[in-house]
């Protein structure tokens, strides 16, 4: 044979999962600069410490478990990011490093690699590391302290967020404008919701993401925290809600994670929805201020299922006929 | 863009590389070989044997049935009588005949410049004569297409969308020919009595569009549908949808949405065979890519081999990886230029690229396979049942309602196989089902 015979289609689109992956890693950029301006440069200390573990640990994953090189995907890069954008700047190092590796190892390579894995990895690392080391996990440093590459973490001066304030419950005494500009403690990552939502812009006009997931989470956690509203004013308690914390970090890039979430048009709406319900139950019932790791990780467990139960009309089949 | 039916794509157009050639209409090869198979089902006996002397348009290979005729392309000496590559892969009984380059006229079948006179029956048994096939690709029989439509259709569709990238064809059609295409509407009008008649054509094709519009004027019953360019829009599912809003049944053909479709080539074959009393023995071919040295449209006889048609279109680069049939989404690749073509050849392509299925795949489970599926199905559920041969699963996934158009695999970043493990797959539930 002289030329190639192979099944149709004979084009492709150029998009890989490469190139889907570079696009979550520029759309994390702007708030991960956000977070090393505002923390200083131990936040890409962090950062770099926790990438650095994940690309290590999916080498070994390649090598050992796929028997393919996963690295070139980038996969490992973004989960190495979004661990270290929910973590507070004063965690030591090594725990960064830990939490990459259980989630690249643990979350997805037992599961068998890409796109098998039912939990989100970086989130499932985090609920890790919140059961061995809650202490480093729930100091935050006050908003403005800034730390060097080599500042102690156990040094820096912490203080409360405003998710810590909602907890008594009250509105917290910053002001909305500087909760969205991000002038506030709270994890690396998850503080400036403006880079967030600029970075959120940029994945649906890539369409790497549909507005579907982002939507209803914010949507529904807005609904939630209108109605069930503490104080004295609903709408500035339902503002802070979502400004607060890592509800919009979470719409974004972690509820969205190809893997751990449903396909379907309707699936993704339910699921959205649940994950925002779920994160104001767990911020008004649970231990801890914020309630998003463990709103994603329980609505990551339902995915299957909602894919099963919300899957498209057969095409020429009028709506409520099987067959 | 707004598009009336579900998901698609839209590919690099690459239409430019032929659409402002003219048609080459001198195609004259030393020698033809026409398959006995070139539409779907039972394929010809041969009329002739080796030694025998033919005549352009002499009926030269016909069966029971579905069985649709072939004729000589050129007239000549029958030089052989032997199997043959048909661009699908199969070996096929082909009759091979030196060009003597007389075009001696067969006398079989009449024209009839005024087919009003003529009975359904009568203008059916015409298409049958002239061995008339789908030649937009499928090579579905028009004969039982167009019989079986009778009385049931409502919306006669002409498919001139031509949504695959590259070709051109049925686009050089419509700016040369367009009033032997309505014609052809027109007989079938006749004999369908249809409602209302769409030449539906993508809007891409704006110089066609151009030519067709006055000529729709003063017409009461064709109308003219411009559809925006989106794959798979010329598939027959996908166009009646389009067109009437209607979805057509799992399993079902189009009629039973009270719709008919014809391809632009098919229904200016029918003129040529009621009108001019010609059997199909020619059809437009665009000889494109970017392999291609001098790309463009022929109007080209059936049986010429790929080598002549590619010396015509000044020969391959060297660089040329692959040969396509068709389309570049949907058609066959070629390992070498020893076919020729049929009735449903529209394009032949030389691609620089292989972009062929490799080992190295991971489905992200990104859904994109879901958006772009036209037949919303979930390609990548689907995949995992086809890993796992389960027949059942790939049932209840709805495997036999995939219409094969290559949309998920196009789209696929993570570059899973998933139309060519269809097609596998296909395969399994048909014998799991005998």
């Amino acid at each position: 044979m002289k030329y190639a015979v192979t099944s149709a289609p004979h084009i492709r689109s150029k998009n890989k999962t490469q190139t889907i992956m570079l696009d979550v890693i520029i759309a994390l950029l702007p708030a991960l600069a956000v977070g090393i301006y505002r923390f200083g440069l131990r936040a890409l200390g962090i950062t770099l410490i926790s990438v650095a573990a994940a690309a290590v640990a999916e080498w070994l994953c390649g090598r050992i478990l796929y028997h393919r090189s996963s690295l070139p995907d980038l996969s490992c890069v973004v989960t190495g990011i979004l661990l270290a954008m929910t973590l507070p700047v004063s965690v030591p190092y090594w725990l960064a490093a830990v939490g990459s590796v259980f989630a690249i190892v643990v979350v997805k390579g037992f599961c068998g690699g890409i796109g098998k894995n039912i939990f989100n990895p970086a989130l499932a690392a985090r609920a890790f590391l919140m059961l061995f080391w809650p202490v480093y996990l729930t100091r935050f440093p006050a908003a403005g302290e800034r730390l060097s590459l080599f500042t102690r973490g156990t040094d820096a001066v912490t203080g409360a967020t405003p998710l810590h304030d909602m907890q008594i419950p009250m509105l917290p005494e910053i002001s909305l404008k500087d909760m969205f500009l991000g002038n506030i403690g709270g994890s690396t990552g998850e503080i400036c919701t403006l880079a967030l939502l600029l970075g959120g812009a940029y994945l649906l006009i890539r369409r790497v993401i549909s507005w579907r997931i982002p939507v209803a989470y914010l949507g529904s956690a807005a609904v939630v925290t209108l109605i069930f509203f503490k104080g004295e004013d609903p709408l500035q308690w339902m503002l802070y809600s979502l400004l607060g914390g890592g509800v919009v970090l979470a719409a974004f890039f972690m509820a969205t994670d190809y893997s751990s979430s449903p396909v379907t048009p309707m699936g993704q709406l339910i699921y959205g929805a649940g994950c925002g319900i779920f994160t104001v139950i767990f911020r008004y019932y649970g231990l801890f201020p914020e309630g998003v790791t463990y709103a994603i990780l329980l609505m990551n467990a339902f995915a299957w299922v909602l894919d099963k139960y919300t899957a498209p009309r057969r095409f020429g089949c009028g709506k409520g006929e099987s067959q | 863009m707004k598009h009336l039916f579900f998901g698609g794509i839209h590919p690099e157009e690459k239409k430019e590389l032929s659409a402002g050639k003219p048609l080459v209409t001198k195609m004259e090869p030393g020698q033809v070989s026409i398959l006995m198979s070139q539409h779907i089902g039972v394929p010809c006996e041969p009329l002739v044997k080796a030694g025998d002397m033919v005549k352009k348009g002499q009926k030269i290979g016909d069966g029971e049935g579905m069985c649709v005729p072939v004729h000589a392309s050129v007239s000549g000496k029958v030089i052989a009588v032997e199997p043959r590559r048909h661009p699908s892969g199969q070996e096929i009984t082909a009759v091979v005949i030196e060009n003597d380059f007389l075009d001696t006229p067969d006398t079989a079948m009449t024209a009839h410049k005024d087919y009003s006179s003529l009975s359904n029956e009568e203008i059916i048994a015409i298409i049958r004569e002239a061995g008339i096939a789908g030649m937009g690709g499928a090579t579905f029989s028009t004969t039982i297409k167009a019989a079986s439509a009778m009385g049931k259709a409502d919306t006669l569709i002409a498919n001139a969308c031509e949504c695959e990238p590259y070709l051109t064809a049925d686009d050089i059609l419509l700016r040369t020919s367009p009033e032997e295409v309505l014609e052809g509407m027109r007989i079938i009008c006749q004999v369908l009595q249809p409602e209302r008649a769409v030449l539906a054509i993508e809007k891409n094709k704006t110089e066609a569009i151009g030519v067709i519009r006055p000529l729709l004027e003063k017409e009461k019953k064709i109308t003219l549908k411009i559809l925006p360019a989106r794959f798979p829009q010329g598939a027959e599912k996908q166009l009646v949808q389009s067109v009437t809003g209607r979805e057509i049944a799992p399993g079902e053909l189009p009629i039973s949405a009270g719709c008919v479709v014809f391809n632009a080539g098919t229904l200016r074959a029918i003129y040529r065979a009621v009108v001019l009393g010609q059997a199909l023995t020619e059809r437009i071919v665009t000889v494109t890519g970017e392999g291609v040295n001098n790309p463009g449209n022929f109007y080209a006889r059936i049986g010429t081999s790929y080598e002549d048609m590619l010396k015509a279109a000044g020969g391959l680069r060297e660089e040329t990886k692959k040969v396509i049939t068709g389309g570049p989404m949907m058609g066959y690749a070629q390992g070498d230029l020893s076919v020729s073509i049929i009735k449903g050849t529209n394009g032949i392509l030389g691609l620089l690229e292989e972009n062929g299925d490799k080992d190295d795949y991971a489905c992200i489970r990104c859904g994109k396979c879901l958006t772009v599926c036209p037949m919303k199905l979930q390609p990548l559920y689907l995949f995992e049942q086809a890993e796992q041969r389960s027949v059942e699963g790939l049932k209840h996934y709805y495997l036999m309602d995939c219409i094969e158009c290559g949309c998920c695999s196009y789209e696929c970043p993570g570059k899973v196989p998933l139309t060519a493990r269809f097609k596998e797959a296909k395969q399994l539930v048909r014998e799991a089902g005998k």
